[in-house]
């Protein structure tokens, strides 16, 4: 157990359990701590917004011998006052200023070229419309809203609506505190941070759906049986894909660090940096919340249900008549389940992904009438 | 279970994918083609000018005004001689956007001139001829390629202007038929006044000392026709300006492109748009600004498209007093020339002097030729107000850094990704990176494809989506991989476990892959400029990550799965028991003896 590879199978079978359902007001505090701030970061410190969305003009000199506070010089000799200069990792430097009429463009232009000894055309310039960041704004917040409605039809289709709760309240989630890490932190807000954001809503459902799927196939024939509730069930699903959770985490990780790498390294700033920047920080949230709110608020809103309610009656009545020592031979047994009697344990986790697991069998095989082994999956190692 | 949906038949899976991947690389590498993916202008350099064009007191903006104005932009475009320039929409009505990008050119001027209203002036013509210098006899074939040697004649041609309706024979048959479809031999026009040219390297080289020149050199290394043509002008008809006007030759790419702006108290040397013949036109007598309206119409029992025109009281005044002084003057000095952004649209003569402030051109128009016409003389400036939405240059050095980088990110990216699969799943590890090198290939493919086809072009945040999806791609094989172990643990062979994991993982990465193709779908249609690359490239990803599962990773693990060192699951499989938490990978027939229903299946 000492491996993180022994860890899956123990997880799989629900030796090693986490109680994510459970303990869901712990994430929820967690995740309500980290909201506020996030909220509170973005109403009081506001997002530190690129020129993109404020209309101005972008320089960028090549790496020279040129120090900030020439540039700055430059600029302001030229009529521009208050420019930001800022010196990119690379070495070059990067001239913002306040919207400029092109007379002036070229004439910053040419003096920060003159000023790197480089010809006016390899200083890279930008000028930007304040309505552009609007337009760009408007159009994500669009895409956001045609996004969230077509996720949520085709997740209540393909699973049920209160599966599309639950991924959206997750994906809401992410967001925000991807959102609020930025205004806390004043990163700067780009199109491509935008692009980022957008993203992530891929991203986090991606990892949702994934859960959600094992936890759907888990909790498969869940009505009729009296052994596990809703909640166990789908915690355990939480752990038998944890292994992959994290897994695919990492993966998703791997490539955006590289781009951060080597956005910053190689390109100091722009594009490349910005996104990874945003997929970053929304990865690491995406992959928090499929685990901790996703899957606790679906229990949340299944346990509401009075079949469910039945079945966790039913499997609380049961437990206490373990507990009083009655033994397990007068249990209901489900259908499917046909095996032999139960151990006299309590139900522990290996037991309960033993019974899941012949539920999923039995559904896999069209229901049930066959004969299945499945005590023989369960070793003790 | 498994195997009742899915026969297991690699083979085939694998030789459709090959098959697949042989005919795009073939597709993509065929030589004579480009064979590398088009590059955006932030990957090689050039500038990139978005306009949001505006209708005046708020309107909504028509598709047509919207059409028109790009047509006049990707006049002025042209204009700057640029290979491979684009000017294309987005969006319609208020929301639209114009998008224009000029590689290699890394200019923010570019941008002013391309906002600027357009210039129509109305010029009497002093001289014409034929656009081009006439191909000798020997000519070379490639003369049918100059867009000259069409049969009919220009609308310039054969229409005139008059008070009041008539038909009437063109006196002017400037634009003269050149039918030498076959390239040889072909005669010499009938008209060819002052053709005794030589073909002049290009018009603007010959600028002499008297022209208004305005001297742009381009610092872009792509072709010599780089730089703004300098209208040819000057002060007076005076000998330079007519022998630049012998000299000119409309057939060199960039002369007939126009677009800029030329000075109307000044003589012009300049061709007819469609680079059919050239004029010699005197000082601007009315300006756009002149024109109160026009519109095409039907004259009742004609068959043929009239443009009716209206001008304010100055327009009318000059027009009369022109029209009184050269209507009665030899072809083509009885034409005037209605000249937008330095070019003829077309060059109508008078029939009559025009007092009334009313004009009609005549000639043989079709609805649609009078409706353009008339278009450009309404709006002879931009039909739309353009307001500078972003203008981005960057210059080729920048760009090559930022393609590099992206090339880079997506190694570095590759590498890690491949070491923690190999790291973490071993032999089949080594599945899922030939799946993502597979998909590399495709996605390479693709690009240089679609950049062909349909004029895909990678961008930075394309190369970005591309890299960021080698985690959606690998999350698959993770997915299936994890499934696969799963079964073992419930006791089943590999080979059924390769099976039964596939039936579930297919499942899920299909819905998951859904949302992600989703999220790219919405995207890229909703969104603008960089953000349209990055979800298309996401998309593509998704879809070349469900090929790839689907018809190399599950086809190649069930190969595996049949080797006998694989099926026993050593520590290098990826596979290994204990890792996995059971004694040892049951085989056929250990199962067997457990269960006689799971062997079954299995075997």
């Amino acid at each position: 157990m000492s491996r993180f590879g022994t860890l899956g199978a123990n997880l799989y079978r629900g030796q090693v359990s986490y109680d994510f359902v459970g303990k869901r007001k712990i994430w929820y505090s967690i995740s309500a701590i980290i909201l506020i701030v996030a909220i509170g970061s973005l109403l009081f410190r506001g997002l530190n917004l690129g020129i993109e969305f404020k209309g101005g003009a972008e320089f960028l000199v090549p790496s020279s011998s040129a120090t900030i506070n020439q540039a700055r010089d430059v600029a302001v000799k030229a009529g521009i006052a208050d420019p930001i200069v800022t010196q990119l990792g690379t070495g070059a430097l990067r001239v913002q200023t306040r919207p400029l009429s092109l007379a002036e463009t070229n004439a910053l232009r040419t003096g920060l070229g003159e000023l790197a000894s480089v010809p006016a055309s390899d200083v890279d310039a930008q000028i930007v419309g304040p309505s552009w960041g609007a337009d760009i704004t408007s159009k994500a917040l669009q895409a956001l809203i045609v996004f969230l409605i077509l996720v949520a039809i085709f997740l209540s289709v393909y699973f049920e609506w209160r599966m599309a709760v639950a991924a959206l309240v997750a994906l809401v989630h992410d967001v925000v505190i991807t959102i609020g890490i930025y205004a806390l932190t004043g990163f700067e807000v780009t199109p491509a941070t935008v692009v980022g954001v957008l993203t992530i809503l891929g991203y986090s459902l991606y990892d949702t759906v994934v859960v959600f799927d094992k936890v759907r196939e888990n909790t498969r024939g869940i009505a009729g049986q009296s052994r596990v509730t809703y909640s166990e069930a789908a915690n355990l699903a939480l752990n038998q894909t944890l292994v992959r959770s994290i897994n695919t985490t990492v993966v998703a990780l791997l490539p955006v660090v590289s781009i951060l790498i080597v956005g910053v390294w190689l390109l100091g700033a722009g594009t490349l940096k910005d996104l990874a920047l945003a997929l970053f920080i929304g990865l690491l949230a995406g992959a928090y919340s499929s685990l901790f709110i996703a899957t606790p608020v679906l229990c949340q809103l299944k346990e509401r249900d009075p079949a469910m309610q039945a079945v966790r009656a039913r499997v609380e009545a049961r437990n206490a008549g373990r507990m009083s020592g009655k033994g397990s031979g007068s249990l209901a047994v489900m259908e499917g389940d046909e095996g032999g009697p139960v151990d006299g344990q309590d139900v522990s986790g290996a037991d309960l992904a033993a019974q899941v697991d012949s539920d999923v069998e039995a559904a896999v095989r069209g229901g049930g009438g066959r004969n299945q082994p499945k005590r023989t999956t369960k070793r003790k190692r | 279970m498994a195997q009742q949906q899915t026969p297991a038949r690699p083979g085939r899976s694998l030789a459709i994918l090959a098959l697949a991947v042989i005919g795009l690389i073939v597709w993509a590498f065929w030589p004579g083609v480009p064979n590398s993916p088009q590059l955006g202008l932030d990957l090689r350099g050039g500038t990139q000018v978005i306009l949001k064009p505006r209708a005046l007191n708020d309107q909504t903006i028509s598709d047509q005004q919207l059409q028109q104005t790009v047509e006049i932009i990707r006049q002025r475009v042209n204009g700057l001689g640029v290979a491979e320039a684009e000017v294309s929409t987005q969006g319609s009505g208020n929301n639209a956007a114009i998008i224009v990008s000029i590689p290699g050119v890394s200019d923010n001027g570019i941008a002013e001139s391309l906002k600027q209203t357009a210039l129509l002036d109305f010029r009497a013509v002093e001289a014409e001829a034929a656009g081009s210098p006439q191909p000798l006899p020997t000519a070379s074939p490639s003369a049918s390629a100059s867009g000259s040697a069409t049969a009919a004649p220009s609308a310039s041609a054969s229409a005139s202007v008059s008070a009041s309706a008539s038909a009437s024979q063109s006196a002017s048959a400037s634009a003269s038929p050149s039918p030498s479809a076959t390239g040889n031999g072909a005669p010499v026009p009938n008209l060819v006044r002052a053709a005794t040219t030589t073909p002049s390297p290009s018009a603007s080289a010959t600028a002499g000392p008297t022209t208004t020149a305005s001297p742009s050199p381009s610092a872009s290394p792509t072709t010599p026709a780089d730089a703004l043509i300098p209208p040819i002008q000057s002060k007076t008809n005076d000998v330079a300006l007519q022998k630049k006007f012998l000299e000119l030759d409309c057939s060199v790419p960039g002369a007939t492109s126009g677009g800029t702006p030329d000075d109307p108290a000044q003589w012009l040397v300049t061709c007819s748009q469609d680079g059919k013949a050239k004029y010699l036109l005197q000082p601007a007598f009315i300006r756009g600004t002149n024109v109160t309206d026009a519109s095409a119409a039907l004259p009742q029992g004609g068959t043929t498209y009239t443009v009716n025109l209206s001008f304010d009281t100055e327009g009318q005044k000059k027009l009369a007093e022109v029209s009184q002084n050269i209507y009665q003057l030899p072809p083509p000095q009885n034409q005037f020339a209605i000249v937008l952004d330095s070019l003829v649209v077309s060059s109508p003569y008078f029939r009559e002097p025009i007092l009334g402030g009313t004009a009609q051109i005549e000639g043989s128009f079709t609805q649609q030729e009078a409706k353009a016409l008339a278009n450009v003389l309404k709006y002879g400036a931009l039909p739309l107000t353009l307001d500078l939405s972003q203008s981005t240059s960057i210059s080729p050095t920048l760009g090559d850094d930022q393609l590099k980088a992206g090339i880079a990110a997506g190694l570095l990216g590759l590498i890690l990704v491949a070491l923690y699969l190999l790291l973490y799943y071993r032999a089949l590890g080594l599945v899922a990176v030939f799946s993502l090198v597979v998909a590399g290939i495709i996605t390479y493919c693709g690009f240089v494809v679609l950049g062909r086809t349909i004029g895909f072009t990678l961008t930075l945040a394309g190369i970005a989506g591309a890299i960021v999806a080698i985690g959606i791609t690998a999350d698959s094989f993770i997915v299936y991989f994890e499934r696969i172990r799963d079964e073992i643990r419930d006791g089943r062979t590999l080979r059924a476990a390769c099976d039964a994991g596939w039936v579930r993982a297919r499942r899920t990465i299909l819905a998951a892959d859904f949302v992600s193709l989703l999220a790219a779908v919405v995207l890229y249609l909703l969104s603008v400029g960089g953000v349209r690359g990055f979800a298309f490239t996401l998309g593509m990803t998704t879809l070349i990550d469900i090929a790839v599962a689907f018809l190399f990773t599950r086809p190649v693990v069930s190969v595996l799965a049949r080797n006998s060192w694989f099926a026993k699951g050593g520590p290098m499989t990826g596979l290994d028991p204990q890792r996995l938490g059971v004694d040892s990978i049951p085989t056929a027939s250990t199962t067997r003896r457990r269960s006689t229903s799971s062997a079954g299946k299995g075997a």
